[in-house]
């Protein structure tokens, strides 16, 4: 019998458990996993070299299309950014408002998440129930910015809009009975607060549905429990950030630990992991939709209760009333002056960096007093997961390899930039 | 904060210490980077490096308002380098480093000449540095001193050059078509202008 010699498989680009572009060259002893070598950089856009030619405000965009499934929170680190660096205050309402779509969209990445990862593991049922629920939440976005996913909602002073007083509503088609149409607008009726309202009632639920299908699900635990395990000390050694570092136990959320925005006033726990492997990853996140769902709560009835402007009236930065522009010259003034060069910031250097739902998302923004940011670099949260790897899967079955990547939660958008 | 800063400002000499949007910056010379890292990884308890970059200021501070740019358009990407001393420090490294235990986050600096782009690889201090040295590797051109495998990573295998460099142009340098004839794809010289919609304009 000749000797048998490990061999090198290639895994993706195109493989639907590499969730996008992921190419990885894998060194097998039989079936178990010797060296896993990702190759990246497959949707690569260049978006830091694309926002150094473009004034501030027309980069924010491309934040939503880093990790697009988490638009909302990538543009809150970017407009962050620009505000501390032009020490610009903005309303408190713009940031409840921006506090409660940073939590929608946790929830709309971790739905996407568990629905994948569930999907790559086996089970089909949980991405079928995740969807309906992401949908809602696309709905809200939907409802406050005009686009389903990249929202372009955060601008630095504030956020575009305030939020509809009128969620809108299905109409009437061929397709479906009136019946069924009255039965899926009962919850538009009222505001998007109302609605956001409704959703967070009945969410826990829908966690408890999908809680059901996997916690205790014989098939689930016996593809993750004690697969990757990632020590604390490693997790830091490795550049771990977000539900990655908490699965592994360490107590870290930027929300709690540098509180930004408006965290410091609302109430939420932090979950953290004991063993560090994908099981206690799959916990962590599934706690921090519920806790979420907490903080939306909280955030909504801050909201109803107190009305007020979401844009600062620095018209330097922010643009101007359209009412305003027709007979006042310095706003007519303003507003071109903004459209077209844009607002320059002084020269300095920052890093903010926010608690996007993969982890630490952060923008370094280098200023030389232009119009243009000199140069930018985004701190992607997957980019140090992805690169862990080749230490995550070793010796471990070539099937543990998607659930790995699946409990990395990784997006190639923010990977790749 | 206060004794922290401090603390570093002992350790590290005053001069190199700034603070500016409650950030704090160590500028060090690229030559002693390891010991610096591994002083404060084991002293000031940095345990994980968020982030490593490479910055190029081959064109910082210049406004596309300077010379004849009003005659000509903004139809250009690049511009004539100003005959500056910038030359001897073009390049630099930025390290965001993140102290979970303390709370406290440190921004180092590490400036390098233009003749020696060469700097020690931090990979053996933070093991995530890997993947950040070959990036900062493929963008910049830096080259890091032990570092197991530097080899590129974000852009295409055989790509030329290193794209965020200042005088790299934004439309690049080559596009991509299928030739019939040859029955491949080929890489010819960019057939596009370059174009600059909005100048860079600095306002003191």
């Amino acid at each position: 019998m000749s000797e048998m010699k490990n061999y090198t498989l290639n895994f993706g680009p195109q493989h639907p458990a590499a969730h996008g572009v992921l190419r990885l060259i894998l060194e097998l002893d039989g079936e178990v996993v010797e060296r896993a070598d990702p190759h990246i950089g497959l949707l690569h856009r260049g978006t830091e070299k694309l926002a150094e030619s473009k004034p501030y405000n027309q980069s924010i965009g491309y934040m939503d299309r880093l990790d697009y499934v988490s638009m909302m929170c990538n543009e809150h680190a970017y407009v962050m950014g620009i505000e501390k660096m032009l020490g610009l205050k903005i309303p408190e309402r713009a940031e409840y408002i921006r506090v409660m779509f940073d939590e929608i969209t946790r929830i709309m990445n971790h739905l996407m998440w568990i629905g994948t990862h569930a999907l790559d593991v086996g089970a089909m049922s949980v991405f079928l129930y995740a969807f309906r629920e992401r949908e809602a939440l696309i709905d809200c976005y939907e409802a406050v910015s005009g686009s389903r996913m990249h929202a372009t909602y955060y601008r630095p002073g504030g956020v575009y809009r305030d939020l509809p007083d009128k969620m809108p509503q299905y109409l009437k088609s061929k397709l479906r009975s009136d019946k069924k149409l009255e039965e899926i607008n009962r919850n538009r009726q009222g505001s998007l607060l109302d609605f956001i309202e409704d959703f967070a009632i009945n969410f826990p639920k829908s966690i408890k549905q999908y809680s059901d299908l996997l916690t205790d699900n014989r098939i689930w635990k016996q593809r993750l429990v004690n697969i990757a395990i990632v020590s604390a000390e490693r997790a830091k050694q490795l550049g771990f950030t977000g539900a990655m570092l908490r699965g592994s136990g360490v107590e870290w959320d930027i929300r709690k630990n540098e509180p930004y925005s408006v965290y410091e006033k609302l109430e939420f726990d932090v979950p953290v992991g004991v063993t560090g492997d994908c099981y206690d990853r799959y916990l962590v996140r599934m706690e921090e939709m519920r806790q979420s769902t907490r903080i939306i709560n909280q955030c909504v009835s801050w909201l109803k209760a107190n009305p007020g402007p979401v844009m600062s009236d620095d018209h330097k930065v922010t643009p101007p009333n359209r009412e305003a522009m027709k007979d006042d010259m310095e706003s007519l003034i303003h507003h071109f002056k903004l459209f077209t060069e844009g607002f320059c910031i002084p020269e300095g250097e920052s890093y903010t960096a926010v608690e996007a739902p993969k982890g630490e998302f952060g923008v370094y923004l280098v200023s030389d007093g232009a119009n243009k940011p000199y140069r930018v670099k985004i701190r992607a949260p997957g980019f140090p997961h992805l690169a862990s790897m080749d230490e995550m899967s070793k010796g471990h079955m070539l099937s543990d390899v998607v659930t790995i990547i699946g409990s990395q939660d990784i997006v190639f958008g923010e990977v790749d930039r | 904060m206060n004794e922290f800063k401090k603390n570093l400002a002992k350790a590290f000499g005053k001069k190199n210490l700034s603070e500016s949007f409650d950030e704090l910056t160590l500028v060090i010379n690229s030559d002693d980077v390891i010991e610096v890292c591994t002083q404060l990884r084991d002293d000031f308890n940095f345990d994980i490096l968020i982030d490593l970059c490479g910055i190029d200021y081959l064109t910082y501070g210049e406004s596309d308002w300077n010379g004849n740019a009003s005659s000509s358009g903004f139809g250009r990407a690049r511009q004539a380098q100003k005959s500056s001393n910038k030359k001897d420090q073009r390049f630099g490294v930025v390290y965001h480093l993140l102290s979970v235990s303390d709370n406290q986050r440190l921004r180092v600096k590490a400036v390098l000449s233009s003749e020696n782009l060469m700097i020690k690889s931090v990979t053996k201090i933070w093991n995530c540095a890997d993947w950040y040295e070959r990036e900062a590797f493929d963008l910049f051109g830096i080259l890091f001193e032990n570092h197991n495998d530097l080899r590129r990573i974000l852009t295409d295998y055989g790509f030329v050059g290193h794209p965020l460099r200042k005088d790299f142009p934004m439309i690049g340098e080559v596009e991509m078509r299928y030739d019939e004839e040859l029955g491949r794809v080929v890489y010819e010289p960019v057939s596009i202008e370059p174009n600059i919609n909005v100048p860079r304009v600095i306002r003191k």
